[in-house]
């Protein structure tokens, strides 16, 4: 089934340098495990193509049920030296949440996870 | 030690720039201890640094002035402390102007004002690098020698100690440069409860707490994605209240009868905003461990933080270096509908075919298509903007070459008669040439940084 991040998640995003970095935040305590499992830093590196120059790192934060994602070449140089409207990764976030992730359907309608459909 | 069992830390700035209500609300909205004023963003320092240099009286958070006169009543008669980043690089001329604001108020006698100064390394820039320090940038690993015929300004990042100091002398208002925005919160904590200075779980409680509250009403609900159509009454947002516990335990709240909301989702999105490694938030006092965070509902607009840990802090400190680093403009136009990105799109055409006819080769040019793909590039779909009533076309150059930065402003304008149809937006004419001041972290040895305290009454 697919589903995407916006109807799982929640997320805020900020900067350091040319890094953006998104938290990812689960919005039912028991989706956070299809946030690890399925919103890899691979994932992130794909969904980001294009945006980003750089790699991706993730780092775990079970405690908030978060994601912690550093998107790096993001920023056009970041701080001063960018051109971009979103020069300080501002809306790094909401441009995460549009990810559309594949999850089996058994696992999610164990989970009651709201299937997306792509608006045609 | 006071004996307190609760310590309540009001935060009423955000940034230089945030809600000039703000500091007066938080301490007429209900009770509370301090109030924690942060103005301080990674460049700030150089917008200070070149002000003082056209007039030496200046340098600092001017807003903090009028900040201090709407809570002068509170600071005054009621015992709230007021502890701020406003000094910037001049925080003797910031405790100058609030005592002369508060003299003409007759309150000259009732402010002792802790002013904290010693973060400034630019007088000791060539002194440092000669001693070995060499100031590499974090992100790159280039050595400050490279720019260093551009700096501007350097500072580096202090903790908790000094405020702790200023506090102890009777302090009811401490102005420090720059410290960490974080400190700002941890050290009336400190300095109320006697943790020691290697009590890490503690301090990092206090510098969770200070996260939490830096950014002011942005995890009360302000610029909240969770529930964003629901939070109640953001024109009357309630700005962040810490109530602490001796044991580092803490509630976030605002006070009562102020819109906005405190939950767990607010509070989460605040804690993740700027994350780097949350196992290790470096700060000058102490390591917070963010996985170590608890959060849990303590009822309307209380969110109870807890479990928190900490480790020894390192031996250095940040730096933040400004250089300057060439110049930049940004110009736009407005597109209408019918087609309106696709005669955005020929007017980029347009406009580089003649740039480049002139010659003039940039480090860098980016256009943007605001309301097609601006902010999240390919992201935003195939069709993204298509249809759309209007499209903003923006362009911005970089370079070294200032006169030819100022030779792109000339051509963006000129496309309104010359370029395609339905194009309007332009009332600002040719866009201003800014020079850019650059950022520059570098980490150096705690050893060589000796902060120092005043005391003014």
């Amino acid at each position: 089934m697919k589903v995407r991040l916006l109807d799982i998640a929640h997320a805020r995003s900020g900067d350091k340098g040319d890094t953006a970095n998104v938290g990812l935040i689960a919005l039912k305590p028991e989706w956070y495990d299809v946030l690890v499992t399925y919103v890899t830093e691979a994932a992130a590196v794909t969904h980001f193509t294009g945006v980003i120059t750089g790699g991706v790192q993730r780092y775990e934060l079970p405690n908030l049920r978060a994601l912690n994602f550093l998107l790096h070449g993001a920023l056009d140089g970041g701080g001063t030296l960018s051109l971009k409207t979103d020069a300080q990764g501002k809306v790094f976030s909401t441009a995460m949440l549009r990810m559309v992730i594949d999850v089996p359907d058994a696992e999610a309608q164990a989970l009651a996870l709201p299937a997306y459909t792509a608006a045609v | 030690m006071s004996g307190k069992t609760v310590v309540r830390v009001a935060g009423g700035q955000g940034f230089w720039g945030d809600w000039l209500e703000a500091p007066r609300r938080q301490v007429e909205g209900g009770q509370v201890d301090y109030l924690m004023l942060d103005y301080l963003a990674e460049v700030t320092m150089s917008i200070l640094q070149k002000q003082k240099e056209r007039d030496p009286n200046m340098g600092y958070a001017r807003d903090f002035v009028g900040a201090m006169e709407s809570v002068l009543d509170a600071v005054v008669n009621k015992g709230v402390k007021v502890i701020a980043n406003a000094g910037g690089v001049n925080p003797e001329a910031c405790a100058a102007a609030v005592q002369a604001m508060a003299a003409k108020h007759g309150a000259a006698g009732k402010l002792k004002i802790g002013v904290i100064t010693g973060d400034n390394l630019l007088p000791r820039i060539d002194e440092l690098l000669a001693n070995g320090h060499e100031l590499r940038n974090m992100d790159t690993g280039e050595p400050l020698s490279l720019v260093r015929d551009r700096v501007i300004a350097a500072n580096a990042y202090i903790g908790s100690e000094p405020i702790v100091e200023a506090l102890n002398r009777g302090a009811n208002v401490v102005i420090i440069g720059r410290s960490t925005d974080t400190a700002l919160t941890m050290a009336p904590l400190r300095y109320e409860f006697g943790w020691a200075a290697n009590d890490w779980d503690k301090l990092a409680a206090g510098i969770i707490a200070g996260h939490i509250i830096e950014c002011g009403a942005q995890c009360s609900g302000g610029n909240c994605l969770h529930d964003w159509r629901n939070i109640p009454n953001l024109a009357d947002i309630g700005y962040p209240i810490v109530e602490c516990s001796p044991d580092g335990t803490f509630v976030v709240t605002k006070h009562d009868n102020t819109g906005g909301r405190v939950s767990v989702p607010t509070v989460t999105e605040q804690l993740v905003y700027e994350m780097g490694d949350p196992h290790s938030y470096i700060t000058p006092d102490v390591v917070a461990d963010f996985t170590s965070i608890q959060l849990a509902d303590g009822g309307t607009d209380r969110v109870k933080v807890h479990g928190i840990k900490g480790s020894a802090a390192t031996d250095k400190l940040k730096v933040s270096i400004a250089y300057r680093s060439g110049y930049k403009a940004v110009g736009s136009l407005v597109y209408s509908w019918p087609d309106a990105l696709e005669k955005a799109q020929m007017a980029d055409r347009i406009l580089r075919e003649r740039l480049d006819r002139l010659g003039l080769t940039f480090e860098q040019v980016l256009s943007e298509f605001v309301g097609a793909s601006a902010t999240h590039g390919p992201l935003a779909g195939v069709g993204a903007g298509k249809d759309a009533p209007e499209i903003q076309y923006r362009i911005g150059v970089r370079d070294a070459d200032k006169a030819k930065v100022e030779r792109f402003t000339r051509e963006i304008v000129p496309l309104v008669l010359n370029g395609p149809p339905s194009v309007t937006g332009f009332a600002a004419g040719r866009p201003k040439t800014e020079e850019i001041v650059a950022y520059w972290p570098a980490l150096v040895d705690k050893t060589v940084v000796t902060t120092h305290v005043e005391v003014l009454s």
